[in-house]
């Protein structure tokens, strides 16, 4: 598969890395007391810690070092036992120290890798250079007023990890694969929420293009994307202007860009000059940050099993294909449905109803996986339902629909309408013999060589029963009544 | 190392000081000064050496993941020069 994007002087290979930063799942912010929580009233969450009063100390969050110890593990990445806090100098309304507290040259984490699974099926390992702890900024609003913009501190200080890709993503595709495997791992290590929408997770996209195989090209940076869409917008966008400025004999300025979220243009930020003047040094507020390697081992041996390893068995043991176990698998609440549901049941027929059926009916009807009306024990009893012959696929539709509005169970609902299916060979034989008498003229013209009149056959059979018969009987007895006489 | 006074600017306004021009060229010497005197240490053979993040020895002290503070929006207002609705204000700041 190629992922070269041809321009007007030939073919050029994307280079992208990502910057994501996940806001840790914890109670308490990373150096003060103040809630973490999102949606309070304004400047609720603050402490004199956050709002930088004089004479203010941190002190670090024992929990968001842990969750960061717990991503690193999840990104099998190297956990360093000793960290440092640096002090990030910038000013901007939204940050009242004048500094962000975060570890520049020590982080705590160190390289790791992660898998991503195309739509096709295959598989790409991107590698992780990185991920730091660090604060988060407050909010700003701008549109409250005409000439002020309006502040609030609730999320500063809250803790957020900072992890940082190799530049080895080649499309656009491969990006938003790496966001969505990431927000996945996340997810199920419970170590940020990923909600993208309230800005739990947003990305910072370096882009740069090249000649295939040549060196690599002036990267740009654009930042805080908020949505799988926005990031594709970003690369996409970025590609095809940084190749028709090359393409005209023009060159890249390694500069930060914002993206419009209303237009889907880049554009380049005003108060760049200075941007990457940080001044970092260590922070003299706070001690290097020492963790054991008995923390770190009972840490990775209280780690949930990782989307990857369920993957990996629903392909090999149960048989499902690699589309099926990653639909199945990208949500840690989806992976537990489908092994209490297919639990003694036929995995594979589970897993098609699962991502056919069950996520076909949650879309239609806009209900989240959470508020699933058809519970994991009712769908697989739905599906040995199918197995053991009870009833019909066919049927089956009937009944999922039912369960779908009303929550009853599988067998209840069969039961109730009586909708078994009639694996009585004499009663379809009768069926038959009434629908061939009716149709004595169709008969001949079958036995006259037109084969395909077949499946009127099965139809009216089928629908004499009331889609009730078993249709692999139907079949093999009308053809050797018919065949056969 | 030497700071000259474009340096000395740059700084200036990194650091948000409004530094007029005439005290750029005397604020560049004094910074210099203190430049060559802290690179007396220099002459110290300080290979194989670790920095020095810390003299107490002790390892960064940690709390437990409970909220014990906020909720005291008054206070954390109570110096501002402008608020509005439980926000700070200030002059316009947008990209």
């Amino acid at each position: 598969m190629s992922d070269l994007v041809t321009g007007c002087t030939g073919d050029w290979e994307v280079v992208i890395g990502l910057e994501v930063h996940a806001q840790v799942s914890s109670n308490a912010k990373l150096f003060s007391g103040a809630s973490a929580s999102f949606g309070s009233a304004p400047n609720e969450n603050v402490s004199l810690v956050d709002a930088a009063m004089p004479g203010m100390l941190p002190v670090i969050n024992r929990e968001c070092v842990y969750q960061a110890i717990r991503t690193g593990l999840g990104l099998k990445a190297q956990i360093n036992l000793t960290s440092v806090f640096d002090r990030k100098n910038y000013f901007y309304a939204d940050l009242p120290q004048g500094y962000q507290i975060s570890q520049f040259k020590h982080p705590i984490v160190g390289e790791g890798s992660l898998r991503i699974v195309m739509a096709d099926g295959s598989t790409r390992d991107i590698g992780i250079e990185r991920l730091h702890l660090e604060q988060d900024a407050g909010k700003s609003m701008h549109d409250q007023h005409p000439t002020k913009s309006y502040i609030d501190l609730n999320r500063t200080g809250v803790a957020l990890m900072e992890i940082v890709s190799r530049p080895d993503m080649r499309s656009a595709a491969e990006a938003a694969a790496y966001v969505r495997k990431l927000r996945s791992i996340l997810r199920y290590l419970g170590t940020c929420d990923g909600n993208m929408e309230e800005g739990s997770l947003r990305a910072d996209v370096n882009v740069s293009v090249r000649r295939p195989g040549g060196p690599l090209g002036t990267r740009t940076e654009t930042k805080n994307l908020n949505s799988l869409r926005f990031i594709q917008a970003a690369i996409d966008y970025e590609v095809a202007r940084q190749i028709e400025i090359i393409e005209d004999g023009g060159t890249i300025d390694q500069e930060t860009r914002l993206f419009d979220t209303a237009t889907g243009a880049t554009r380049t930020m005003r108060s760049k000059e200075d941007a990457h003047d940080y001044r970092y040094f260590p922070d003299p507020d706070l001690l290097p940050m020492i963790v054991t390697q008995v923390e770190v081992d009972a840490l990775a041996s209280a780690l949930p099993e990782l989307p990857d390893d369920i993957r990996d068995r629903l392909m090999g043991k149960y048989g499902l294909s690699a589309y099926d176990a990653s639909v199945i698998t990208e949500e840690r609440d989806t992976a537990r449905y489908y092994e209490a549901a297919s639990d003694g049941r036929d995995r594979k027929l589970v897993a098609n109803w699962m991502t056919v059926e069950l996520f076909g009916a949650l879309n239609k009807s806009g209900n989240t996986f959470e508020n699933c009306p058809i519970s994991p024990e009712n769908l697989g009893e739905l599906v040995g339902l199918i197995s053991d012959g009870t009833i019909s696929g066919r049927i089956a539709k009937d009944v999922f629909a039912d369960m779908f509005e009303t929550g009853k169970g599988a067998a209840a609902i069969v039961d109730e309408k009586g909708l078994k299916q009639v694996s009585d060979s004499g009663a379809i034989e009768t069926l038959i013999d009434q629908v061939l008498a009716a149709n004595q003229e169709k008969v001949d013209d079958y036995r006259g060589g037109k084969d395909k009149l077949f499946g009127f056959f099965v139809g009216q059979v089928m629908k004499e029963s009331g889609g009730q018969a078993n249709p692999g009987m139907v079949n093999q007895i009308l053809r050797s009544k018919l065949d056969g006489a | 190392m030497s700071v000259d006074k474009t340096t000395v600017a740059k700084i200036a306004r990194l650091a948000r000081i409004n530094v007029p021009d005439d005290r750029l060229e005397p604020l560049a010497a004094e910074l210099n000064g203190i430049l060559n005197w802290i690179a007396e240490l220099e002459e110290v053979n300080t290979d194989n050496v670790e920095p020095l993040a810390s003299v107490t020895g002790h390892a960064l002290p940690m709390r437990d993941d409970v909220v014990t503070d906020g909720n005291r929006p008054d206070d954390v207002l109570s110096n501002v020069p402008e608020g509005a609705s439980g926000f700070f204000v200030v002059p316009k700041v947008v990209e």
